[in-house]
């Protein structure tokens, strides 16, 4: 098994003809990701690589019994497309496009409240269960099927820690970004959660960056919750306070969000958290081997690694 | 992006927020034309830099009569003020705001902002106005309130009210106190604010509310449709580089070490810098290339990083994915050749055709060391940058 998407998994494609979906359409494709329907308004009729085109969400999903959407969409007009995918009952919506105003994020998150839909992102690289559903713009070579779930805010930290993973042959059940931004859909404990319950993951990798205190509450949540051991990475030690970077969500403001204090949280919270990112696939393949045969992660001391 | 206080003023008073009267100069000669429109006894001389802790810095002045206000027009004009905020090259002072003074009978603490654990606006107000929020916060977290706000709603009247009690607001005052909150959340959410703060919000001795200084800053990526914001933008408060880099979607922000680093992805530069001072060397900047980093995006990357000057060395860190390692490598090496490189460089490749890109590297004759991972990447070029002395 996996979290949220698998090789039945029907995708329709948001702003489908636009060039950059266009091009990551193919790729989903080659990959094997069943991209059932595409969306542009206006455009209904024509088809991009195969792929029938729609005006609406709703006649996308009732056409072609997609619900799941990826959403490609300038940033202007990306918040009406992730409510229009809400408004249509849609099981999941990814959201790849980065800045989008804080307004209509906070417009969106709203709009959410009471609907069945899950968002993740914005401004993240998507969704992939490894040799069976890609979802998104990340690189699908790097990904090998196995058993550990990948959480991050991250894209391309996350394709680091994939691909020591693949390379370590522990590989992926499911890795999720959900995205740099400072309002988004789907925050780490909801993922967290989801591995926890996940059959076919054994552990996870969380790996975080300045800003807010979503690494914290997920922190004390795996203390208190989290069968399986987790690896951390954070991002940002060196991030001067008050300068946005990169990602708009990633700014120490008012002393607040720092990297020091994310990872001591972490470590008080029995996560293994590794100073350099390199060691993220070393450290999960050495914590794996430790932990055969005892139950709780939790009395695991990061000092025995 | 941020503005001046007398732009802020402005805004405020277009959203009906009384702040004193006053004009702003940008010329010693301007001052006393400014000087005779002033009413009140004492006149308040203010730097304009976009920057906070100008009072403690001696940006701040209380003139009176015109012959000190000339004085302190001159004096601060032209300065290089040097606050907590500014580092300590500070900013120069190229306009100055004169404005009348007010005999304050108390003051508070108001804000709005966005509240990332409720995914909204939220009010934020204080009795402890005028001095620091995050060393009240810190010292009396008790004596801050806040409120979250409904975006469907906006802000309701009960809202404000509830805040205004707590806040001991005197009874005649509360309708315009409550009339002002509702009109500063109408401006945070017409004009795509991140952050608005009036700090201090007065009751003058003849029970007047004014705003005495206000700080605006707003979201980024919604500038596209403010345009009465986006001409409030001075860009002599920005670093030149980062304005460079922004016109070619790089997101670079320029810091006070010598090592140059590209990278592509926010998490991974950062990343990357963090490792950096892991093996005891400096960045000199944070550069996001960008997901998808291309050949001219690589060469326009080299440019910024090499103009400044306290740049001893250049660590690129790539992970090709979409993008192939063959097509960046190809990229750096035109780039490198085009921009005569002379400071040692360091390339870690890995992705997509990484054995492909690697030779490219080897074979182009530059002097590029390679390396495997991010962390001997990072020892490599602190050492390089370290035997030519460049700490």
């Amino acid at each position: 098994m996996s979290i949220w998407i698998n090789k039945d998994t029907k995708v329709m494609v948001q702003g489908i003809t636009g060039k950059t979906a266009a091009f990551h359409t193919r790729q989903m494709l080659e990959y094997g990701t069943k991209i059932v329907a595409g969306v542009t308004p206006g455009k209904e009729g024509s088809s991009i690589e195969g792929v029938p085109v729609f005006n609406t969400v709703e006649g996308a999903k009732r056409e072609t019994g997609a619900n799941v959407s990826v959403i490609y969409v300038p940033a202007p007009f990306a918040a009406d497309a992730i409510m229009e995918a809400a408004a249509a009952d849609l099981d999941l919506v990814i959201c790849i496009t980065e800045h989008i105003p804080i307004k209509d994020m906070t417009m969106v998150k709203r709009f959410l409240e009471g609907r069945k839909t899950r968002l993740i992102g914005p401004n993240c690289p998507g969704i992939i269960t490894p040799e069976a559903c890609k979802i998104g713009i990340m690189p699908g070579y790097i990904h090998k099927k196995g058993r550990i779930g990948v959480v991050s805010r991250s894209g391309t930290l996350t394709y680091e820690a994939v691909h020591q993973l693949s390379q370590r042959g522990l590989g992926q059940s499911t890795a999720v970004g959900i995205g740099g931004d400072p309002v988004n859909g789907t925050d780490f404990i909801d993922v967290l959660k989801a591995f926890n319950e996940d059959e076919a993951t054994e552990a996870v990798v969380m790996i975080g960056e300045i800003g807010g205190n979503a690494e914290e509450k997920a922190a004390y949540w795996i203390k208190e919750n989290m069968k399986k051991p987790v690896v951390g990475f954070i991002s940002g030690l060196t991030a001067p306070e008050g300068k946005r970077m990169g990602h708009a969500g990633a700014i120490i403001s008012s002393g607040k969000g720092t990297a020091e204090e994310k990872i001591r949280i972490m470590k008080s919270c029995g996560i293994a958290v590794v100073e350099n990112p390199t060691l993220i696939g070393k450290t999960m393949a050495e914590l794996l081997e430790i932990i055969k045969g005892k139950t709780r992660f939790a009395h695991l001391n990061r000092d025995e690694i | 992006m941020n503005i001046h206080e007398y732009q802020a003023k402005e805004i405020l008073r277009s959203y009906d927020v009384a702040v004193p009267n006053g004009s702003v100069i940008s010329d010693a000669q301007e001052a006393e034309g400014a000087a005779w429109r002033i009413e009140t006894e004492v006149a308040v001389v203010k730097a304009q830099i976009h920057a906070g802790g100008r009072g403690k810095a001696g940006g701040v002045k209380i003139a009176r009569g015109i012959d000190e206000v000339k004085a302190y027009a001159k004096e601060l004009l032209g300065k290089q003020l040097v606050t907590h905020q500014t580092g300590k090259e500070g900013r120069t002072v190229r306009a100055i705001l004169i404005e009348e003074g007010c005999e304050i009978l108390k003051e508070y603490y108001l804000a709005l902002t966005l509240d990332r654990e409720a995914s909204r606006i939220a009010m934020i107000a204080s009795e402890e106005g005028g001095m620091d929020i995050e060393e009240v916060a810190a010292a009396t977290p008790e004596k801050i309130f806040t409120t979250v706000i409904d975006p469907l709603t906006g802000a309701t009247e009960f809202q404000a009210r509830m805040l205004c009690y707590k806040l001991n607001i005197p009874n005649g005052l509360i309708n315009d106190v409550v009339k002002l909150m509702l009109n500063l959340y109408r401006c945070f959410i017409e004009k795509d604010c991140m952050l608005v703060e009036i700090n201090p919000l007065v009751i003058t001795k003849d029970q007047r509310l004014m705003a005495l200084d206000a700080k605006f800053n707003f979201d980024s990526n919604a500038l596209y449709r403010q345009q009465e914001v986006m001409a409030y933008r001075d860009l002599n408060e920005e670093d030149g580089r980062e304005i460079e880099a922004s016109k070619y979607g790089l997101a670079y922000i320029s810091l006070e070490g010598n090592i140059g680093c590209m990278v592509n992805g926010a998490g991974l530069a950062m990343a990357t810098m963090d490792m950096i001072k892991h093996f005891g060397g400096e960045p000199a900047n944070f550069l996001d290339v960008g997901g998808g980093a291309s050949e001219e995006k690589v060469k326009q990357a080299f440019k910024i990083i090499l103009s400044d000057t306290q740049v001893k060395g250049i660590f690129v860190n790539i992970f090709g994915g979409i993008m192939k390692c063959d097509v960046i490598a190809k990229g750096i090496i035109k780039a490198a050749k085009e921009v005569d490189l002379k400071v040692p460089l360091v390339v870690r490749l890995e992705g997509t055709n990484v054995e492909a890109g690697k030779a490219f590297l080897e074979a182009s004759g530059l002097k590029i060391e390679t390396a495997e991972t991010i962390g001997e990447g990072a020892k490599k070029i602190v050492e390089l940058t370290n035997q030519r002395g460049g700490y």
